[in-house]
């Protein structure tokens, strides 16, 4: 039933995306919203207080804020298309690098994109970084032959870091330097279900495109 | 299980290291306690955990785990027949995390702040610090815990900073309990289990610990 399950999202946010991608991928029914997140609505601010943020998933009028939390949720709650490992030491593993590109690659790949100032040291970062999801990659996806919660997370390095390189003319996810990522970020924009979740790449760059306009004005 | 080999590389005065205690404390986990010079990380941690070098870590037959609340979780999991510290319906669970996760993303900032600044920008970390405990104080109600009637993972994850608190009073030069009297009364009720105040550091000890941190960043 649809109507048991609701998404409030924003078709440019990543953080939003991951969800999208998790119910698709386990044929979950839902009815999502679309945020405007320079209008956002009051029912947004109801069911997110603390955060103000997307994604907020909403079941059984129960709602849920932040994409990994989210992300587990669902994960526990349908069980088919398991994203997430049963052995506690690779589920612990999964977590952490899932944690890793939030708390770490995500901030450095903000500054490498927006902060003209902070550039140069936020991209040696980001390399430095990478390398050890390079490292970390030995199967299609990091979730071995499946999509799994690293996979998913790691949507802000597949699909965004490569329109923001259209975008701000920095070049760091390279075949030279990451050949695994490179061929893994290929996979998971191409996998079936995960395509059609995706806003385009034409898309996604002009939207990117105008806010590195409006900031730098 | 005689053959399990539980190792916790840990500093004595970390929030974090103190939630993995907490955790082993509760399910009764035997281990070998390994304390870390901050200052002069061992070859053994370095090699533990490359990415973010720090602890507490987790040697669990020898695979590490890293990050304290991944590191309670694995723990709850692994030895899941003993004091469950995750609710067991998954949007109970998913509560939990998220404010498992404030704790995270709110709490060391609000605390560091408070101790390691002055004058104009101590007023305002002291206020941010207040609107963070307020926060989780309104989360708390009037449950016994977090966790509702039993202690629980968002409790691990906060009641270590209580072992601070002294420490922030001392130098915000406030009263935790005057705004926060209900937050203090969980606090109180959880340092009333063995497996919290065997694990918690000496408030007084931090206190002087903060106070040589303070010397040493010039904020005196």
């Amino acid at each position: 039933m649809a109507e048991e399950v609701k998404l409030f999202g924003a078709w440019g946010s990543a953080f939003s995306l991951r969800v999208d991608i998790a119910l698709k991928l386990k044929g979950i029914n839902y009815e999502y919203h679309e945020e405007d997140l320079f209008n956002k609505s009051s029912l947004l601010i109801k069911y997110n207080p603390i955060h103000k943020k997307v994604p907020v998933l909403v079941h059984h009028d129960k709602p849920l804020a932040e994409s990994q939390v989210i992300l587990e949720y669902i994960d526990e709650t349908w069980e088919n298309y398991p994203i997430l490992p049963k052995d506690p030491y690779e589920r612990a593993k999964a977590r952490f690098w899932a944690r890793f590109i939030d708390d770490k690659c995500f901030p450095a790949i903000w500054k490498a994109y927006w902060s003209k100032d902070e550039r140069e040291k936020a991209v040696e970062e980001l390399i430095e970084l990478l390398k050890f999801l390079e490292n970390e990659l030995d199967d299609n996806f990091f979730g071995g032959e499946t999509v799994g919660l690293v996979d998913i997370v790691g949507n802000i390095i597949a699909h965004w870091l490569p329109a923001l390189h259209e975008v701000a003319g920095v070049e760091i996810l390279t075949e030279e330097k990451f050949p695994k990522l490179c061929r893994w970020s290929h996979e998971f924009v191409n996998h079936s279900v995960v395509k059609e979740v995706l806003p385009s790449r034409e898309k996604l760059i002009a939207f990117l495109r105008d806010r590195l306009e409006s900031r730098s004005s | 299980m005689a053959d399990e080999e539980v190792i916790l590389l840990d500093f004595w005065g970390s929030m974090f290291g103190m939630r993995v205690r907490i955790a082993l404390a509760e399910k009764g986990i035997k281990y070998e306690y390994k304390e870390e010079d901050l200052w002069n990380k061992s070859t053994l941690l370095v090699e533990m955990n490359p990415i973010h070098k720090r602890i507490p870590v987790l040697i669990h037959n020898g695979k590490s785990i890293c990050e304290s609340l991944i590191i309670v979780q694995y723990v709850d999991e692994v030895w899941h027949g003993k004091a469950p510290l995750l609710p067991s319906d998954p949007y109970q669970r998913a509560h939990a995390r998220f404010w498992a996760d404030v704790v995270d993303d709110k709490m060391y900032d609000a605390g560091k702040n408070v101790w390691a600044t002055k004058g104009e920008d101590q007023e305002a970390a002291n206020k941010v610090f207040f609107d963070t405990l307020k926060l989780l104080e309104a989360e708390l109600g009037d449950k016994p815990y977090f966790g509702g009637d039993s202690f629980g993972f968002v409790d691990v994850a906060l009641i270590p900073y209580y072992s601070w608190f002294h420490a922030y009073e001392t130098f915000g030069n406030f009263s935790i309990e005057a705004e926060c009297p209900k937050l203090i009364a969980w606090a109180k009720r959880c340092t009333e289990k063995e497996s919290v105040s065997k694990s918690l550091a000496d408030e007084n000890k931090i206190c002087e610990f903060v106070s040589q941190l303070r010397n040493k960043f010039g904020i005196e």
